[in-house]
This record gives structure tokens, sequence and C-alpha cells, in this order.
């Protein structure tokens, strides 16, 4: 089994970290993962992307060019990325701010409302966690309890107490992610 | 009186020092880096520290300074000699670390090195050996050269329109932080070569202390560069450097407050 | 087991730099490598084993302070990405000619000039020709994945003190910013000034009684004694093509085509020979490790068996060069890569395959 997602957004939406975490869950779940980001100075408000691989075998290229799963959280990306999913793949969306909607019909679309959530549960920088647990209910390769794990193990200890919040974030996710 | 009546150790008023070795010295007669030299070993060889003292050769006239003095040495790249001092001052924190530098070396190529090494406080010594002029390339102008001296490449003298003014490198590291004892120091007479090796012992002693940088600069000759015979050129030093770059201390150690 | 993290390259080389008893790092930022030297500041080892970690003013500045630690005996590492790399390369050059250890992550981007900061392999010619004046080599070494940026740093101890020359880890901006699983070795104690001076009997600590003085220099006036050393250093690079050549063969057996790449692009390679496959087509990947000493012997023999090789990296064609040199015109040697700081995929290489070797 081999996943190769691509995560894409704005510079500041917590993307390398939502990779970040996806990929020590892999870690916990015993999977081997790479984490590639874009790099370069556009640290805020610029354009974000990160591919996690997560597999159970040996991973060749942290490089590709056509994913099982997109997440997308900005139009730019989605303009970018939706030609990139595989056919019979999954991308994954938040409509917050989109107006040209994806429209392939040979993949699974999905969306999650997480920016407009997150504002509900009166914190956004949990958006990013929403849409995680939005990802993992579509395709549960990692339990949550992993994803929890993969938490631990990339917070700071001193933001340890934040992992509560974080976790809500993730079973709401869950549940409000549904088909387009 | 038969020789032999003569060599006897009650008769010894002047010795070579051991931790200098039998190479001949390859520097132009009447040119100061042979006091220099052997002023810096009697200091190590009077306080015994031989065997904890790492010198660092620079490129410039000095560049085979460790064939001459019996210590372990390192032969840095031109300018870099404070980068070698401070890895192995940092590494070996309980050794005598120096560098032996010209003004090329020193104040031109190495000026970063220089400050930076004396900024952060680094706990060796600089002996920096100023003689206005690139020495071992042939005469060229150098980053001390005084306005209106000439060398090879200002053979009309040096015009500090054109090419600038020189530097008083000295004087600027005394303004830092990090420096803990800076004089300039000359060898050109008996007595200054006294007060010289007395600033030497200063410098490896409060090197001890690991409280900063100690930096002694000697202000010298070139008779090869400046054209002159030796004395013409010591009297050319004191009439011209030495108002330029004024002999003494510059910057000493406070009384510890009590 | 060692113990498991998800690390980026550039972090799984700094840990290991201080697990290895590295004794020094001297370095300065620079894109995409500052994740070294601010991985060090932040773990502190200097409370610990007692490793010295300084941001040197300058990158001449902190490769020259490598300079001063090997030559008393300790084992330094500096790290830094192309320009800054180039910059450094005088003091390498002193260092081979002074024969002390050393190791040298390059974090390669794109180049020439300043420019810009995304993955590349364009600085080939500089690791493997030497890179600075004069007649000499380093040991070069190429990861391709995040556990080899751990790996290979001891592989490079061992083999910058079994020749006293430097050892350079050729990465690039894959491989130093992707974050992957590492096992991480267990740590080894930094050695004692005894123990320094025990194995670097030439170093200069300080000159007991006992010895004759230890000078570091890479300077000779004298020609016939300057050639006598630069041939001397000669054999030590002959040895180095007899002892220490490393390189990984994936489904050559039966390869009918071969890919020769290294780093990051082997990675990408190993993904196209996967797509080849599927498709029937018999491709093979040798991937080089070391890139001095090459492997050239090795492509020799495979050169045989297949019908043509493609040279992939991410340059106009530098590996190329020993690849054909290495063949001497027995099969046909193409060159693919993207440059610039621009990263090939599975697929344009796979394209590549069809279009020049396979035609």
């Amino acid at each position: 089994m081999t996943e190769e997602i691509i995560i894409a957004g704005f510079g500041g939406q917590g993307v390398l970290s939502m990779g970040k975490i996806l990929a020590y869950s892999g870690i916990m779940q015993n999977m081997e993962v790479s984490w590639m980001p874009s790099y370069g100075p556009e640290m805020r408000g610029g354009t974000a992307n990160v591919i996690v691989i997560l597999s159970t075998e040996r991973i060749s290229s942290p490089i590709v060019n056509e994913y099982d799963t997109a997440i997308i959280l900005n139009q730019p990306s989605l303009d970018k990325f939706e030609n990139t999913v595989k056919p019979g793949g999954t991308l994954i969306y938040d409509p917050n701010g989109i107006t040209r909607h994806p429209t392939r019909k040979d993949i699974n679309i999905y969306s999650i409302e997480a920016t407009e959530e997150a504002a509900n549960m009166g914190n956004t920088k949990i958006f990013n966690m929403i849409v995680l647990g939005g990802y993992i209910k579509i395709k549960p390769l990692v339990s949550v309890d992993n994803v929890i794990k993969g938490l631990e193990k990339s917070l700071p200890k001193r933001h340890h107490h934040l992992i509560p919040e974080n976790k809500a974030a993730i079973i709401r996710g869950m549940e409000i992610v549904k088909t387009k | 009186m038969d020789i032999k009546d003569i060599i006897k150790p009650e008769n010894l008023v002047y010795r070579r020092t051991p931790l200098l070795t039998d190479k001949p010295l390859s520097y132009c007669p009447g040119c100061g880096h042979g006091t220099i030299h052997r002023i810096i070993m009697e200091v190590i060889e009077e306080m015994n520290i031989q065997d904890k003292t790492i010198g660092i050769a620079p490129v410039g006239c000095s560049v085979l300074a460790y064939e001459f003095m019996d210590i372990d040495m390192q032969q840095a790249a031109h300018g870099r000699a404070t980068a070698l001092a401070t890895a192995i001052k940092r590494l070996l924190p309980d050794r005598f670390v120096f560098t032996y530098q010209g003004d090329g070396d020193l104040a031109a190529i190495g000026t970063a090195e220089t400050i930076h090494a004396c900024n952060r406080g680094e706990n060796f010594i600089i002996f920096f050996v100023n003689n206005g002029i690139y020495g071992m390339t042939g005469g060229q102008m150098a980053p001390t050269t005084l306005p209106g001296m000439k060398a090879s490449t200002c053979p009309f003298g040096r015009d500090t329109k054109i090419m600038g003014n020189p530097l008083k490198i000295t004087e600027l590291v005394a303004q830092l932080p990090g420096t803990y004892y800076v004089t300039r120091q000359a060898v050109h007479t008996p007595n200054a070569v006294r007060k010289a090796k007395k600033a030497v012992r200063n410098a490896f002693e409060y090197s001890k202390l690991n409280k900063g940088l100690c930096f002694i600069e000697f202000v010298s000759n070139c008779n090869s560069g400046w054209k002159m015979n030796a004395v013409q050129a010591n009297k050319w030093m004191e009439e011209n450097m030495f108002p330029f770059y004024p002999l003494g201390d510059i910057k000493v150690p406070q009384p510890e407050k009590v | 087991m060692g113990e498991l993290r998800l690390m980026k390259g550039n972090e799984a080389f700094a840990e290991a730099c201080i697990r290895a008893g590295v004794d020094a790092y001297f370095g300065y930022p620079i894109t995409p490598q500052s994740e070294v030297i601010e991985y060090l500041m932040a773990a502190k080892p200097y409370e610990t084993t007692g490793m010295v970690v300084l941001q040197a003013e300058s990158e001449i500045a902190s490769i020259n302070m490598c300079y001063g630690a090997a030559g008393a005996g300790f084992l330094p590492a500096t790290s830094s990405s192309s320009p800054g790399i180039s910059l450094k390369m005088e003091g390498i050059s002193y260092m081979a000619g002074a024969e002390l250890p050393l190791i040298i992550l390059n974090v390669v981007r794109g180049g020439p000039g300043l420019g810009d900061i995304q993955p590349a392999q364009s600085d080939y010619f500089q690791a493997t020709k030497g890179g600075g004046h004069g007649d000499y080599r380093l040991y070069v070494l190429a990861p391709s994945s995040v556990q080899e940026m751990s790996d290979f740093v001891l592989i490079a101890k061992e083999i910058a003190f079994k020749y006293r020359n430097p050892v350079m880890i050729l990465s690039d901006g894959v491989i130093g910013q992707m974050m992957e699983k590492v096992e991480l070795f267990d740590p080894i104690p930094r050695r004692t000034i005894e123990e320094v001076e025990k194995q670097c009997p030439w170093a200069t600590t300080g000159k007991k009684p006992n010895r004759q003085r230890n000078i570091i220099t890479s300077l000779d006036l004298d020609p016939y004694r300057q050639e006598k050393h630069v041939l001397k250093l000669y054999e030590k690079y002959k040895r180095m093509e007899q002892e220490d050549v490393r390189y990984e063969e994936i489904q050559v057996s039966d390869a009918e085509y071969l890919l020769v790449a290294y780093g990051s692009s082997a990675r990408i390679c190993q993904k196209t020979v996967d797509l080849a496959r599927v498709e029937g087509i018999k491709l093979g990947l040798l991937r080089a490790i070391t890139l001095f000493p090459f492997p050239g012997k090795r492509i020799a023999e495979l050169a045989k068996q297949v019908k043509g090789i493609l040279a992939v990296e991410m340059s106009t064609g530098q590996l190329v060069e020993d690849v054909k040199l290495s063949v001497n015109c027995s099969v046909p040697v193409y060159h693919f890569g993207r440059t610039g700081g621009v990263i090939h995929t599975p697929t344009e290489v796979l394209d590549a395959v069809k279009n020049l070797l396979m035609k």
C-alpha cells in the first residue's frame, strides 16, 4: 500500500504541520513515510504545499507528479493540483473562498467546511486539524489514536495542553466532511 | 686570557633561546621580524609553556615562522589566522594560542576575521607586525601604508583621494568589548625591545585569565621594501611611522572592582 | 533498534554529528541548510559532549576554523549550500593539502551565482574534481535519504581519518528539506585529549619534550618536495578507488537499459524503474553512493549487459561525463535532467528512457 498525498494552501494555514503530523502518525503505525515541502521565502500568505507519502514499502521518489489524494485549501492550489489527482483518486477541499469548484468526474471529490467550523469552535488555529480529521475519515490509513501520538511527537512539550482541543477538531472534521 | 676562560656560565650575558630553531632566519638583515620572533619565544621559555603553546603563521613574510619557532604551529590561508586560533583555543582552552600576522594579512584580506575574533572576545593573542608595506610580494601598498608613502602599487606615493586612507586597525579593535589588552610597541632600540617584551609577557599572563583577546601591534620596518638601509629605515620609521602610529598602551585592563 | 524520529535531512545530519562524536561544528546560515546550525544551537551539545558549535562571521571564517580544529587533531564539521561552498573552497583546498580530516555537507541549490534556493545537482564537478585550486580530490558521498544523511556521518568520520582527507556529503535541497523516518545510531563519546593525541600524533596540541614540534601547513616552496607530496595524495585517491567505492544496484540483474543517478535523482529514478517494469521495459538503476571514487568499474561491467545508459541528474550534464569515461564508448550514453532548481519527475525520466535510450 502506498498513498501519495499533496496538501496545498496558503502559507500560515498549517499546511506543513498538518503534513508533519500525518507523517508522524504513519510512523506510529509502522509505515514508511516521507514529507517533502515546497520551501522558500513565502512563509505567510504565499502558497505552500507538501507531499506526504505513506507506504508499507520503501518509498522510492519523495517527489511525484500525480497523487492518490489532494487536500486543497485555496483557489490557486485547486487550479494547480486538480488535474494531478490520479483517476479514481481523491480530492478534499475547503470551499471557503473557492469560486471555481472542481469539475473532474473521474475522481472522488469531498468538501469540508473547515474554515467556517474552526470559527464556530472559536479557534482558527485548529483549522488544519479539522481538515486532517476529514482526510482520515475518507482514507482511514492511520487511526485517530496514532494521529494523537503523532501530534504528541511533533508538538513541543509546552504545547501539549492543546492536544485535547486538537483531538476535538479531528473528530469534528470526521463528522463534517461530505461528498460534494 | 684563553677563550675557554671566557666561555663560562657566569660570564653569559646573552644566549639564543632554545625555542628558536637552528634554521637561519629568512628575513632581510635589519628586519624587525627576527627580534619579534625572539622575544615571543623568550617569553614562552621563561613561562615554561612550550608544551602548551600553539602558534599560527600567516601569509606574508612570516609565512615560514613555523620554521623558526620550536613550538607546534599551523600555517593559515591568507588572512584567516584568527579563525584557526578561534577553533584551537575553544577546543583546547587550557593552551596558549597566538597568531602572528602582518598588515596585509590582518588588516586587508583578514579584516573581517580580525574584527570578529576581537569582538567575540576570543582568549588568544594576536601579534600584528605593521611595516606599512607588502614585503614578501615585493613592496606593494598595504592597508597601513602612510599617505604619500611610495610602494610599487602607489609609485608616486599613496594618494588618499585615490587609494583611500591607511587603516589604524589597532585603535579600531581597542573599541571592541572583546579586547582585553591592546598596545602598540616597536623593536628598533634596546629600550623598545625591553618594553615590547614586557608587553608580550603581559599578553601571555592575561591570556590565563580568559577575559578576552590581547592584541599587540609592533610598528616595524621594511628596509628592502622601503628601499633603504637598515639604519635609514629605522630613522624613517621613527620620523614617519611613529607620529601616525604612536607607541604605547591603547587599552589596559582595569583593576578589578573590589 | 535505535531511536526512531521524523526528521529533516539537515536535522538528521546535525544530530548525527553530535552522536558521532564530532568535535566541532562551524557554520554560516544559507538556505536550504540553515536547519543544521539551528538544530545544533538548540541542542546545545557544548553543554553535554563538549562539542564546540559556533556561528562564524562567514563561510570563509567557518572553513578556516575547521582547519584550525582539524590541525589540532579534532574532527570538525561544516555545512553550507552551493554559493557558500564556493567560498569555502579555498579552505578545503588548504585542508586537502595539509591532509586534515573534515566533514563538509553541501545542500546543493540551483546556480550559477546566487541562483535560487531550490534543489539542484549542479555542483557535481566542483565536488568530485577537487573544487578548489590544486591537484586533490575529496571523498564524496551522495545520500539519497534522510536516513543516509545520518548514517553517512559515520562513514565520513571513518574515511576522514583513514585517509586524513576532507569528506564531502553532497546532498541537495530535496534530501536536506524533506522529512523521513530516521533510526538514529547510539551516541559515540568524543575522544579525550589523550585519545586525540594518540590517534593524531601529528596534531598541534602543544609540543611535548619527547617529540619534535608538529607543523600543519600546505606550503612547500621546493617544487620537488611539493611534487612528492602531491603524488602521495594521489596514492591516497588511488587507494580510495580500490577500497572504498560505494554504490547500490536496483533491478539490474536482467536490465536491458540502465539508469545511473545519485542522491535525490536516484530516488526519482527508482520510481521510474517501477513504472518502466509495469510497462515491461527491463530498466535498472545503478545509484552511485560515492561520486569520488566513482563506481566506474562496475558501470563498465554493466555496459556489456545493457543496450544503453541514461545518466539522470539535476544539471545539464556533469555526472554523465564520468559515466562516458567509464564505459569508453562501448554503449551509447545519454543524459537527462532538469536544472536550475527544477526537479524532474519519474514520468519525465521514463519519457527520456523511451525517447533517448530506446529509440
